[in-house]
Formats: structure tokens, sequence, C-alpha cells
């Protein structure tokens, strides 16, 4: 029955759901909004088993002089850091996001710098794949890089500078043929979720199980 | 209605396809060169004396692409247990640790190796973007994995993780449904799964009649939304040149009708 | 080694550092540049000006730190654009971690705009759930949202008192970072019937133009580009504005270097 009781519970709720969207009155809207409630609910609660996974790695790490393991006591003193600072603005202010509180200096002069750094190296990175990758080695690959290249110079103020024609090439480019191959991935890749999420309901995909 | 119409059009077709293959029809399916890799790049990373690195990328575990990747971990785990290899499986999110952890321990059980089983080295990292591609970094940048598999949904972070891969000299096979991120995997990977080939990969790797039949009936839908998608542009082209040519607005009201049907529900 | 050969291998240092010069040096000079306003702009920016006056949005905050230099100015100038327009922002997001960032724009432009909290607009913070979330919100938002975020119930202010789900909604305006933009068409607007436009980084621009041609979103702001024509229209040039000479001289740069490495590349196989 370990099995049995989720799949049971994944086909009932699922199948709920999927009628619910066709049929949103009473009973059936009323039971699939309870359901969505549920699930928010339980969302929250899942940071706790992650909190529990990272707490525990980073002790054993430390425990066990693994390689790296002075970050480990940053990342504890990050996260000790960021939960007091958080509950005493919440004690003071009533809610955390206030300007003046703890933890919003902890957000805007630790958290933000450190992400936009992380975020600014995509700069860099794209700028060295790009020289590795666009080589004109093969036609589709020459026909890329020319895309590309009007692409990169149509959406800036600088392409209008070249050429004035050159915005309206690269619209047309994002509308036309790029919108084409994207619409058919997308379709691929939609109706391919909705055929593993029918799989998953009916309990043919069952990997999610232990 | 349009949109009952295609679900109930799906359903049917899966279903039956399902039972013409528990009744014996051969369903043929193509070869995906980034699945046949698996062994290939588990066998490297062997040979290599190095570990190998799975990441879900940012994915969370009510998202079929995550549950896609489950089955591929699956199979990785098992030859990763066959080959007595060590597996890492940095997570961003909680619910998928749990099931990963539970993916590999049984995968590893299946081939009677439990004993290699590491709770340890399927943890969480972090439920922030950068802050778990900096950690999968430092991860890849320690452990110099032999072979990286990148099969989940990816953002902006994409290049950053196949770049480092990359500089490690770990073969690496990507796989992804995020569109805007399979030309950045296709550049730095050696292999790369791109849509819908990831929700197939359950299929091909373990090809049950069920599992068949389903993605037969996906491709059959397929069609027939082709079908569509070309009898709708003969319409709409021919509307448009009619009307250009000879004033001719006659096909204008059928067309605008046909659209009308499938933009409402 | 022959100059070709370096062209086809320029080391990664010498790339990232011209990188880095290329993108400060305009920023330093505080250098300008004309901004074209595409039609997907224009569009978004329509939507809300035809809005009536009280009307409510509905602004989602999806993104965070890693996307503000995009995302920041376009939500400053959808701030300054509704309360201009007398309209109601209800203020929400799926993003935990983006939401006190968003938070320091709000209390900066209703400050500037002098904007009532309650009245002209409304915080809810963050429920974590996602698109049981954004499904719920149809049939009552006080479902998900009985309390802002400060835990005062939302029926204390005059802003909620007839807004109970999507049909009081007149827009909803999505700032993402990611796929939330997709999910806000495919679970809301095409259920609920409600209309949206997405505001998103430039990498994920280009995965809305379906729906745009379809006109399941009104409209596209897209990266930095985006953001600097939104500020345009709302005359409000600000930081977009400001990077663009930037972006352009990375671009021009990053091309540069590509066709550098086309020449050695070619002319490397040429000698061979």
């Amino acid at each position: 029955m370990k099995r049995e009781i989720p799949i049971i519970i994944t086909f009932l709720t699922g199948v709920l759901c999927v009628v619910a969207f066709f049929v949103p009155h009473p009973p059936l809207g009323g039971l699939q909004q309870r359901f969505l409630i549920w699930y928010a609910i339980l969302a929250g609660f899942t940071m706790i088993l992650g909190l529990d996974s990272l707490v525990k790695y980073n002790v054993k790490k430390i425990r066990q002089r693994k390689q790296g393991w002075q970050y480990s006591y940053v990342l504890l003193f990050g996260l000790v850091l960021v939960l007091v600072t958080g509950f005493q603005s919440w004690f003071k202010y009533d809610t955390p996001f206030e300007l003046r509180s703890a933890f919003m200096y902890t957000y805007i002069h630790m958290i933000v710098p450190l992400q936009a750094t992380m975020f600014a190296l995509l700069a860099f990175f794209i700028s060295s794949a790009a020289y590795r990758a666009f080589r004109a080695r093969t036609f589709e690959a020459t026909l890329l890089l020319v895309a590309a290249a009007i692409v990169m110079l149509g959406r800036v103020p600088v392409g209008k500078m070249i050429w004035d024609q050159l915005p309206v090439f690269s619209d047309w480019l994002l509308n036309i043929p790029q919108l084409a191959a994207k619409r058919g991935i997308q379709i691929g890749v939609y109706l391919g979720g909705v055929v593993m999420s029918l799989r998953i309901i009916l309990g043919i995909e069952r990997t999610y199980l232990t | 209605m349009n949109v009952l119409v295609v679900t109930l059009l799906v359903s049917v077709l899966v279903v039956y396809y399902i039972r013409r293959a528990h009744a014996g029809d051969k369903l043929f399916v193509r070869k995906i060169a980034g699945l046949d890799a698996i062994d290939d790049a588990v066998g490297r990373s062997t040979e290599m004396g190095r570990p190998i690195l799975y990441s879900f990328g940012l994915g969370y575990l009510n998202e079929v692409w995550t549950i896609a990747s489950l089955s591929i971990l699956h199979r990785v785990a098992q030859k990763c247990a066959e080959y007595s290899t060590r597996l890492l499986v940095p997570q961003y999110d909680p619910l998928v640790m749990s099931a990963a952890q539970e993916t590999v321990k049984q995968a590893y059980s299946e081939k009677g190796r439990p004993d290699l089983y590491d709770e340890r080295d399927i943890a969480f990292l972090t439920a922030d973007q950068f802050g778990y591609a900096a950690g999968v970094d430092g991860m890849v940048l320690r452990e110099k994995p032999g072979a990286v598999f990148w099969q989940g949904y990816f953002y902006a972070e994409s290049l950053i993780l196949a770049e480092t891969g990359h500089s490690v000299g770990a073969i690496q096979i990507a796989g992804t449904t995020s569109v805007e991120q399979v030309p950045f995997f296709v550049v730095a990977c050696d292999y790369t799964l791109i849509g819908e080939e990831m929700y197939a990969a359950s299929c091909y790797l373990r090809p049950e009649p069920q599992m068949l039949g389903s993605l037969k009936g996906e491709d059959f839908t397929k069609a027939i939304i082709l079908v569509f998608l070309i009898f709708g542009t003969f319409l709409g082209t021919l509307d448009v040149l009619l009307q250009h040519l000879f004033n001719v607005d006659s096909l204008h009201v059928l067309f605008l009708n046909i659209v009308q049907w499938f933009n409402t529900f | 080694m022959r100059l070709f050969d370096r062209l086809a291998n320029i080391d990664r240092r010498i790339i990232y550092l011209a990188v880095g010069l290329v993108v400060a040096i305009p920023i330093v000079l505080k250098l300008k540049m004309p901004i074209r306003i595409s039609s997907e702009v224009r569009s978004a920016y329509e939507t809300i000006e035809n809005l009536p006056e009280g009307s409510v949005v509905l602004a989602s905050i999806d993104y965070d730190a890693t996307s503000a230099p995009e995302l920041t100015p376009m939500f400053r100038s959808f701030l300054r654009q509704c309360f201009r327009k007398k309209l109601k922002v209800i203020y929400t997001g799926h993003l935990a971690i983006g939401l006190p960032l968003a938070q320091f724009d709000l209390d900066l432009i209703t400050q500037e705009c002098n904007a009532v909290y309650g009245e002209d607009y409304i915080n809810l913070g963050y429920r974590p759930g996602y698109t049981a979330v954004m499904i719920g919100i149809g049939r009552e938002i006080r479902d998900f949202f009985a309390v802002d975020y400060k835990g005062v119930p939302v029926d204390n202010f005059p802003i909620m008192k007839d807004v109970h789900n999507y049909s009081d909604i007149a827009l909803i305006v999505d700032f993402a970072h990611g796929q939330t933009a997709e999910y806000w068409i495919q679970y809301v607007v095409s259920r609920f019937g409600v209309r949206m436009f997405a505001c998103v980084t430039g990498v994920m621009a280009p995965s809305l133009y379906p729906y745009l041609q379809s006109g399941q979103t009104t409209g596209i702001i897209g990266g930095l580009q985006g953001a600097a024509e939104y500020e345009t229209l709302v005359g409000h040039p600000d930081t977009a504005a400001f990077g663009m000479p930037a972006q352009s001289m990375a671009h021009l740069l990053i091309l540069a270097f590509i066709v550098f490495g086309n020449i050695g590349y070619f002319l490397s196989r040429r000698k061979k």
C-alpha cells in the first residue's frame, strides 16, 4: 500500500483539478481551492527540510575538515545573521521589510551586491563564449553568426546610428523567423508536458515516488 | 471548449497507443544521442577516477521537467553503482532533494550496491539562483568531475555552469525545456537534449509498453496539430493574397472565425 | 605565434578586461544616446495610459537583485505612470528575496508621487505556492492574502474594498526574471481572461513574442533597452537610459572580437 496510496492521491487530485478547470462551480471549485491552499501551506514548510539539510551538510563538512570547510562557517554565520536580523526586525517593526531595519540593511548591503556580482559575471562569460563559439565553420554557423550580429546591433541605440533600418530588420528577425522556430519548439515542449502530466496522473510515471 | 477538445484528443490518443503497445505492436523511437552517451560519459569518468555531477537546475518537484530529470538521474545512478563511481547531486529545492535521494538510493539498491549511497552527496545548497550557481561552480572546480549532467530547468546561470564544466574538461550532457538557454548549452556542451527529448527520456531509458505508447500518442497529437497549422497557414496566406491581388475577402470571414474559435474558451 | 593564430586564440583575460573597460567608461563619462521606441514597449505603455482612473492593477514582483539593473527602472517607471494616472496598485510577488528590493523602490516612488498606503497602493507580501496562489486568486484573493505584509487585515484598507478576484483587476503586470510571466499567461490570462503585460530580462523577452502575437500579452518590456524605452515614454529617463551607451559599446566590442576570431580562424585554416 506504500506505493498505491500516493498514486491514488495523485490520480484523484489530478483528475479533480483538471475537471475543476472546466467545471469551476461548487463543490469542485471549492475543493480545488482547498487543495491549492494546502499546497501553498506545504510549500512553505519545505523550507524547513532545506534548512535541515543545509545545516547538517555544513556541520559535517566542518567536523570532517573537508576541502573548503572554513566557508561552511561563513555560510552558517550568514544563515544565523539573516535569521536573527529577520526576527529582530519583525518584532521591532512588525515586518522585516521596514527600510530602517537590520534585516533590510543586511539585505541591501550584503545580499544585493553579492547577487549582482554573480549576475555581472555573465557579461564576461558571454563575451568569451561568444568569441569562442561564433566561428563560421558551416553554413548554419554563419547564419547564426549573422543573425546574432543583426539582433545585437539592432537592439541597442548604436544600431540605428550605423544604419537606420537595422532595428527594423532586427525586429523582423525577432518577430518572424525566431518566433516561428520558438513556437514550434514550445508546442513540442508543452505537448510533452501535457503527456508527461497525463502519465503522472494515470500512475504510469512513478519516478517521484520512493 | 477548444481546450476540452484538445485535452480529450490527447488523452484518447495516449490511451489508444498504450493499449496497442500492450497488445504487442512494435513502436519505433528514434535515437537520442544525448541519452545514448550516458553510459560512455559514466565510463569515461570511471576511467579517469573522477566523480560525476548531476544538476536539476532550478526546478521544483511540481514541475514535469524535474520529474523527467529524475528518470535520467535514475539511469545515471544505476551506471554509477555498476562502476562504483561517486555521484554528486547538488540541490536547489528541498523537495527535489528528497526525491533525488530516494531515486539514487533505489538505483544503488537495484544494482546491489546500497553501501555506495551517501546522503551527503545529494545535499541542499541554496534556494537562490546565483548562490546555487556559485555553489555548483565551486563543486565543479574542486571535485573536477569527469562528466556533468545539466538536466532540468535553467535560467541565466546556464552559461556560467556550462563554461565552468568545460573549463575542467568534463564531458557535458545537457537537457532543458528552457528554450532560451538551449543555445548556451548547445555551444558549451557535448550533447544537448532539446525540449521534449527530455520528456521522452523516461520512455527511451525504460522502453515499457505504456511509456512508448504515451510517446506515440504525443507524436500523433503533434501530427494533428501540424495538419491544423499547415491548414491555417495556407488559409491565412490565401486570404491575404486574395485580398491584395483580387480584392476578394470571402475567405477573410472564414479565417477570422477559425482563429476566434481557437482563441476563445 | 603568428598574428592570425593569436587572433583566433585571444586570452580570455584580455576579453574580460576589454569588456570591463568598455562598460565602465561610458558610465563614468555619462554618455547619452537617443532611444528608439519599439512597438511592444509602446503597446505596454498605452495599455496603462488607456486605463480609466481608479482601475486596479496587480503588480507581481518576480525578480531579485540579479535582474535589478534591468527590472528596477521598469518598476519605477511603472509606478510613476500608475500614480500619475491615479490607478490603484496591488503589489505582491512569488520570490521572497525580490520583494524587499522592490519595497525599496516602492517607498522611493510613493514618496515622490505622494501616494498613500492603503488608498493608492497596498503591499500584500509574499506567499509560497507559486502557481497555486495565481490560480487561487481567481476565486478569492483573501484565501491567500487575508493580511498585508505587516499582518494588517486587508479589509481595513479602502483599496481592497471591492477587490476579490481577477474580475476586479483591470491589468496584471509581471516583473519577472524567469518563467513567471509565462505562468501568468498560461494559468491566469487564458483561464480568467484578465489582461496583462510582462516586464522581463533581455534573455526571457524572445520567449514571450508568441504570446504577444496571439494577443495573450498586450506588450513586452524586455531588457535594459526596453527599460530605457519605457523610461523615455514615461518622461523620466533614469538608470536604464544612461546604461544604453555602455550596452551599445559592449555589443560592438563582442562583435569585434567575433570578427577577429573569425579572421584568425580563416587565415589559420588557409595556412594549414
